[in-house]
């Protein structure tokens, strides 16, 4: 059942300054309000992972870590291959994460994240078939917070996408006999093939003020939320408002213009990451 | 089994008859259960939707209440035989835990919960027959069992989806159209307040796509707030006479 979160107690001066600040125009820690926090992006730090990618957002922390396997695909979807997006909080990131199998807000994190890279075709799913209808290569795509200050879900979507760029698909070899798939990991047929790039820009109401990339603390005094991914063609593919608030109408155009805005600056950035 | 997509416009016509801006057919009623303090059943087309409200009542564990407000709790659940094809196990799946949480939190911004201060308010959705747009069918149907308990609200809430099929914005999405469809937007607003307290996109749209959509979505969330008051208008009649 879900229920209502506990709201963090937060001191009346803190939130005086933090919404002063933020009708002024800008984040406590002085950005302008539609300026993204410095990122930073490790590159394989799992080297047993098939691919792995930490990503760090201020002080927000993400790890992403891949692992193929081969299997069957979806009985509803034989000609395409499965993509499966996980994601947890772990303890060690906030005081307020508790050990468990994954929460509400950590589902819809990987659902937003899976929905978005599905609905807009972001990875070549029908070219990780091996056997039509019967064997495929499974991505196992995990994401793992490890620090959180707020706007996990952009990070986790910078993470996601640029650990799909930076998968090789192992070397396989089927067996005419028997119909069996040996892998060798130590060799590489070639990499994921990436269709478009695809960049979730989340824009926060706090007050009556709109901004992308609030730290924790922001994030706590914000009404609502919505995340919005955009594709690097300029198209909206995927939508999710979050929290115990409401947009008007004409908030909810401008969240879109700022994500199709944001969004395109993030997709430069990914790019540079990955070559 | 997957089978290929169907043509889904045929004529400018949808493949139940409909035009695009149409919804389904609607029926509503509420106070439709005894022991919940307020409880309706929502039908759009064939799909089906049962909401019941219980509180403001004690907070069971205690520890979760709130000593400023009192707490939503939202259960969204497909019973076992509401979809086609086979059996859907009774455990509960990713897809409910986030709808759950996703149907609270588009009920949330018009409940006045700080009236009831270390209380609880459970709203239980159960999906009898699902054919297309179940989460939008349940928030109306929540918040009219919600406006039935007595449970004081800014606004009632009202949904619907709208999406692209064939290349065509239409409204209220059946489950093929779902299925098939190019883009799905379930949208919940309080309609006279004009707040929008829930917004999904499953799908692609461009920007000017979804400025069509989403002025669609508002003008079918006003059709389905007529058909709200009205039958809770209906109710309190009858109990006068």
């Amino acid at each position: 059942m879900s229920s209502t979160p506990e709201i963090p107690i937060i001191p009346k001066i803190k939130l005086d300054t933090i919404l002063n600040v933020v009708t002024k125009g800008f984040h406590i820690d002085k950005r302008p309000l539609l300026n993204y926090r410095n990122i930073e992006v490790v590159k394989n730090v799992a080297p047993n992972a098939d691919s792995s990618v930490l990503v760090k957002l201020g002080h927000t922390q993400i790890l992403v870590g891949i692992k193929v396997d081969v299997g069957q695909p979806f009985p509803d979807n034989p000609e395409e291959g499965v993509l499966i997006v996980n994601a947890e909080y772990i303890p060690a990131a906030s005081p307020s994460f508790e050990p468990g199998p994954p929460d509400e807000n950590a589902i819809e994190l990987a659902r937003v994240i899976d929905r978005s890279l599905r609905e807009s075709k972001a990875i070549a799913l029908d070219r990780l078939l091996i056997i039509p209808g019967k064997k495929t290569w499974i991505i196992w795509l995990d994401i793992y917070v490890l620090d959180h200050d707020g706007n996990l879900v952009d990070a986790a979507m910078i993470g996601s996408m640029l650990a799909l760029a930076q998968l090789k698909i192992p070397y396989f070899e089927v067996d005419q006999v028997t119909g069996s798939i040996k892998i060798d990991k130590s060799r590489y047929t070639g990499s994921l093939s990436i269709n478009r790039y695809v960049a979730t820009v989340t824009v926060y109401k706090v007050g009556d003020v709109l901004l992308v990339d609030p730290t924790a603390e922001e994030e706590a005094i914000a009404s609502a939320s919505i995340s919005i991914s955009v594709s690097e063609e300029g198209n909206i593919v995927g939508m999710q408002k979050r929290g115990m608030g409401f947009f008007t109408e004409k908030e909810i155009e401008q969240a879109i213009d700022i994500s199709l805005h944001k969004g395109k600056e993030l997709i430069e950035l990914m790019k540079r990451f990955s070559s | 089994m997957r089978q290929s997509k169907p043509q889904l416009i045929i004529n400018g016509k949808r493949i139940d008859g409909r035009e695009p801006q149409d919804l389904r057919q609607i029926k509503m009623e509420v106070g439709i259960l005894k022991n919940a303090d307020g409880s309706a059943l929502v039908e759009i087309g064939g799909t089906k939707v049962l909401a019941a409200v219980y509180g403001p009542r004690e907070v069971v564990p205690r520890h979760q209440e709130q000593v400023d407000r009192a707490i939503i709790r939202c259960r969204y659940r497909m019973l076992s035989f509401s979809t086609l094809g086979e059996r859907k196990s009774p455990a509960p799946t990713r897809r409910e835990i986030e709808l759950s949480k996703v149907i609270r939190e588009a009920l949330e911004p018009a409940i006045l919960s700080t009236q009831f201060p270390r209380a609880a308010i459970d709203v239980f959705v159960e999906v009898i027959n699902a054919e297309g747009g179940t989460r939008t069918a349940g928030i109306t149907a929540a918040s009219l069992a919600l406006a039935d308990a007595g449970i004081p609200m800014l606004d009632l809430v009202a949904a619907v989806a709208v999406g692209k099929i064939d290349g065509v914005i239409v409204l209220d999405l059946n489950e093929v159209e779902d299925m098939y469809g190019e883009a799905d937007m379930p949208v919940a607003a309080m309609p006279s307040l004009k707040r929008v307290t829930m917004l999904q996109l499953n799908g692609v749209l461009t920007p000017d796509e979804f400025k069509k959509a989403f002025a669609l979505a508002l003008e079918g969330i006003n059709k389905i707030y007529q058909f709200q008051k009205e039958v809770l208008r209906k109710k309190y009649v009858e109990v006068e006479e």
